[in-house]
């Protein structure tokens, strides 16, 4: 694999998606208009658990404009949503997996399970006759908290689930674990709550599904993050179609955040529905369908437990952690507490042991699966949080506890699975600290006390595992797919070039990126390359993106094709060059006899493999096409360090962040620019966890409380500060482009850096912890019940 | 039963007749085919929907069809100039990178436009707050602050 070098790589060059997306021509799944359309609207449940005893549809169906009205009773031969990483118990038997039906049979699980569908010639007539819908529902009680759940006489959600326990999965040497403990200097415990969060990308879940009756295929047009899987689950697995009469399409996709990788029952009730009327259904959800349906994120109760020798360096950990996973197993929600949170619990550290244990279960909640960073922000919040806590009770500076700890040689293999190949932690320490200005910070803090206002700083040194990684390990795990991605390089006859990934972009400018490896390789302008994406009629194939994989996954197929189309033409030009193939070099666009002059320019070549009169064509077929799959050796280890200051009103409770400051190593960087902003986006997602969000589901009655941007505090501008960014770089060691990851990076470490700077600020008073989000009336709480 | 609606949308006369309870947004999104008005939540939250009417920023969403009878209406597919030059403000933000998924844009363009109108001459600070009205999930605003601030400037040559 050659190098990639020079051109526009590390070029913050702007983004060619732009144009259509600020002048308002972008194609969103709710702006796709189809003749002769119709349009659906699920009826959802009010309640938590109840028993469907009835269901009367005659008055709807009756209603204007009404083409008909489903329930599960019509879904005859439909499968239920299948789950996608099969996790084993510590007994030995396999996770339960009780049926996820796509419209609710013979029970509703939680508040907004799908019911029925309605269809409809307009919005209005559809919801109008949702209305006449009459269910008859016998109400049961419900269990929203996961702890609850699991408590003996707890209401029983499915019957396949007893207890509602999915699973109890466990990591790592406890014999081990338990003999460090026993000789400890210090040890330090710690109870978290990682709040549910809601993922809220701006546009709303849609659809868009349409049968054709001459060719016997339907199209689905879909708000998600991976239309091929899209594609296999719900035609192999769900409706039992030919996966090869089913296109797919995700076009432009507005924020997906993790909540639209999933296959959703909406659009499978849709594509089956569509073929029994015969005309296009499109679905666009309301904000309040989102916050009811949408799979959540994070909602794990730990306790934690870090055994230190007297000097603090770690000796051990042990962590045990309740996961709620929802009513439902959402498609990947089983691999999320465990391998993509527990494999992280070494963190930075040498910790030579650690042993975590975790049991999943079920609650009358949405589903509950990968949310940006995806297990490693709570891995994150628990281990940034207890070295913390064990810095402040052992009177170690923050930063001096880290470095006693930090890993300096690699590769190395954590206690927890994975082989870390590459990393440089304290340049990322070293660097955050100098930006924002620690050494400032004293005086700062003795500033603010006249003032009456607490001052604290915060660190989180955090790794996280991206490019989700060797598919026959993941396969040993429990996924039941490949962890791969395709890549195709089109080169037209007269050398312009279309790039077909698997991957896919819903803001994170791979029309841009992937331009620029593509430009830079073949030595053309990048305006000569469009990237195509998001569509199963025109890319071979993919896995979609998520879990940071784009570039070191999804990139490094392209490079893998970009090789081929090198090799070909050198083929070509030897022919044409009358030289040897092995005298042959490719630098800036030509391919060059070495040491001559004689050259052939790209577009030469790709003209002669269109119109091969002067051709090797007895040795190579004509045409300049190629296509790779690349199924990555390891994961990547993007790390960094988080440093958050704020400044607390003790008599408000109100936290001020008074500034942000992130050096990460994300490996080589091709778009600066592109690589800031998703820092940025990423922050403010994890200061909206750590400051502001909070999904809340009533106790007794199960119902949503927080159910509306009203009543769930996404982050606004004025929230969250300007951020200081900055990279230190060590390159990924098992890919050609060297690159690791950066989409989640954000989101993992500010909760920690934010929550440890609040306690920091709240030392003084005797405050040590409480939960987030640190609003105003728990920093308030915490305070009062601190003084007492 | 439907009710005539007489409007003008980007310069041009819209006549139709339209079922009473028709939202603006959904009138500009599917009877003129405008969509790039967006709809991202039902409680005028998001200000994925903001157009201007009359001059002044508005969530689309939340004003019945009705209620623009007569009015100007611009949208983000008018405020380009006619050779497809983009106005300063989408510029600006394509400079500093101030979107990514798209979504939010359209509404946080015709926000900023509006901000500008009213304080030329803006703070950090103030842009932030006269920003809370439309919600980003992707920037973490950093770059849409940036870009307001230079699209002012630019808008003022």
């Amino acid at each position: 694999m050659g190098a990639i070098e020079s051109g526009f790589i590390g070029q913050s060059v702007k983004r060619k998606e732009d144009a259509r997306f600020l002048t308002g021509a972008g194609q969103y799944t709710d702006d796709v208009t189809l003749p002769n359309q119709t349009y659906g609207y699920f009826l959802r449940s009010p309640h938590a658990h109840a028993n469907i005893r009835a269901i009367d549809t005659s008055k709807a169906k009756a209603a204007p404009g009404v083409i008909a009205v489903y329930t599960a009773a019509d879904l005859e031969g439909v499968n239920g949503l299948p789950c996608g990483w099969l996790i084993t118990s510590v007994d030995g038997t396999p996770m339960k997996e009780p049926p996820h039906p796509v419209l609710a049979k013979g029970k509703v699980r939680h508040v907004g399970d799908q019911v029925a569908l309605v269809i409809a010639d307009t919005q209005n007539q559809a919801k109008d006759a949702a209305e006449l819908i009459e269910v008859d529902y016998e109400v049961l009680p419900a269990v929203v908290d996961i702890v609850d759940a699991l408590k003996p006489g707890a209401p029983q959600i499915h019957d396949e689930a007893a207890g509602n326990k999915c699973y109890t999965w466990a990591i790592g040497d406890k014999a081990a674990v338990d003999a460090a403990f026993a000789k400890a200097a210090h040890v330090t415990k710690l109870d978290l709550v990682n709040n549910r969060l809601v993922p809220n990308a701006i546009e709303p879940r849609a659809a868009v599904a349409s049968y054709n009756r001459a060719e016997d295929s339907y199209t689905l047009y879909v708000s998600n993050q991976n239309p091929h899987v899209e594609r296999l689950l719900m035609t192999a697995f769900v409706l039992g179609l030919p996966e090869h009469k089913m296109r797919v399409i995700a076009p432009d996709v507005g924020g997906g955040f993790g909540s639209k990788i999933y296959l959703y029952a909406e659009e499978t009730a849709m594509v089956w529905a569509s073929k029994r009327v015969r005309r296009p259904i499109k679905w666009a959800a309301e904000r309040s369908e989102s916050f009811l349906s949408d799979a959540h994120g994070r909602d794990h109760v730990t306790h934690a437990e870090l055994a230190l020798d007297k000097d603090g360096k770690f000796l051990a950990l042990r962590v045990n952690t309740t996961a709620n996973l929802g009513a439902y197993l959402s498609t990947f929600a089983s691999c999320i507490p465990t391998i993509l949170y527990a494999t992280l619990l070494a963190g930075q550290y040498t910790t030579p042991v650690i042993y975590c244990e975790v049991t999943a279960g079920f609650t009358n909640t949405a589903p509950v699966d990968a949310y940006r960073g995806a297990g490693r922000p709570e891995a994150t919040y628990v281990i940034e949080r207890i070295v913390h806590q064990a810095g402040a009770e052992m009177n170690i500076p923050q930063d001096e506890i880290r470095r006693r700890n930090f890993i300096r040689t690699f590769p190395h293999q954590t206690p927890v699975a994975l082989l870390y190949d590459t990393g440089g932690y304290d340049a990322c320490l070293d660097e955050a600290m100098k930006i924002a200005d620690v050494n400032g910070f004293e005086a700062r803090k003795a500033e603010a006390a006249k003032r009456g206002k607490l001052r604290g700083l915060g660190y989180a040194s955090y790794i996280e595992a991206c490019g989700i990684a060797p598919s026959n390990v993941a396969g040993s795990l429990g996924a039941r797919a490949g962890l791969y991605e395709a890549g195709e390089v089109r080169v037209h006859p007269t050398g312009s070039v279309t790039v077909f990934t698997g991957s896919h972009s819903h803001g994170q400018g791979h029309e841009t990126t992937f331009a620029q490896i593509v430009a830079t390789r073949l030595g053309i302008p990048i305006e000569n390359v469009d990237v195509v994406h998001g569509d199963t009629g025109r890319v071979l194939f993919g896995m979609g993106t998520y879990g940071s994989r784009s570039l070191a996954v999804g990139g490094t197929a392209i490079v893998k094709a970009l090789d081929k189309v090198i090799a070909k033409g050198r083929k070509i030009a030897a022919h044409m060059l009358e030289a040897a193939e092995s005298d042959i070099e490719f630098k800036d666009g030509k391919f060059t006899v070495a040491g001559t002059d004689r050259s052939k320019a790209f577009g030469e070549i790709s003209l002669a493999a269109y119109v091969p009169h002067n051709y090797p064509l007895d040795t190579v077929e004509p045409g300049l096409n190629e296509m790779a799959f690349y199924d990555p050796t390891n994961f990547t280890f993007p790390a960094g360090t988080h440093i958050c200051e704020v400044e607390v009103d003790p008599d408000t409770g109100v936290v001020s962040i008074v500034s942000f400051s992130a050096c990460d190593d994300f490996g080589n960087i091709i778009n600066p620019m592109i690589v800031e902003g998703q820092v940025h986006g990423g922050l403010c997602q994890g200061i909206g966890q750590a400051l502001l969000e909070r999904c809340v589901y009533d106790k007794e009655s199960g119902q949503l409380l927080t159910g509306s941007l009203m009543d769930y505090a996404l982050p606004r501008a004025d929230d969250v500060p300007s951020f200081k960014v900055a990279t230190s770089v060590t390159p990924c060691t098992h890919n050609p482009l060297g690159a690791k990851g950066c989409g989640e990076a954000g989101a993992i470490g500010a909760p920690a850096a934010l929550m440890n700077a609040v306690m920091d600020a709240l030392s003084s008073v005797g405050v040590k912890h409480f939960d987030m989000p640190a609003s105003p009336h728990r920093v308030w709480q915490a305070i009062q019940s601190a003084n007492v | 039963m439907a009710i005539p609606l007489a409007l003008t949308v980007n310069g041009k006369t819209v006549r139709a007749d339209i079922d009473p309870r028709t939202l603006l947004a959904d009138f500009l999104r599917t009877t003129l085919g405008l969509t790039g008005t967006h709809i991202g939540c039902d409680t005028a939250q998001c200000g994925a929907c903001t157009i201007h009417v009359d001059g002044r920023a508005v969530k689309a969403c939340n004003v019945l069809a009705l209620q623009a009878q007569g009015a100007n209406v611009v949208t983000i597919e008018g405020i380009a100039a006619t050779d497809g030059t983009m106005h300063p403000m989408q510029a600006a933000f394509k400079e500093c990178h101030g979107l990514q998924c798209g979504f939010c844009t359209t509404g946080m363009v015709m926000s900023a436009i509006d901000l500008v109108a009213r304080h030329p001459h803006a703070d950090e600070k103030t842009i932030r707050e006269a920003l809370e009205g439309n919600l980003c999930r992707c920037t973490g605003y950093h770059n849409i602050v940036k870009a307001v601030q230079q699209g002012a400037a630019a808008m003022a040559k």
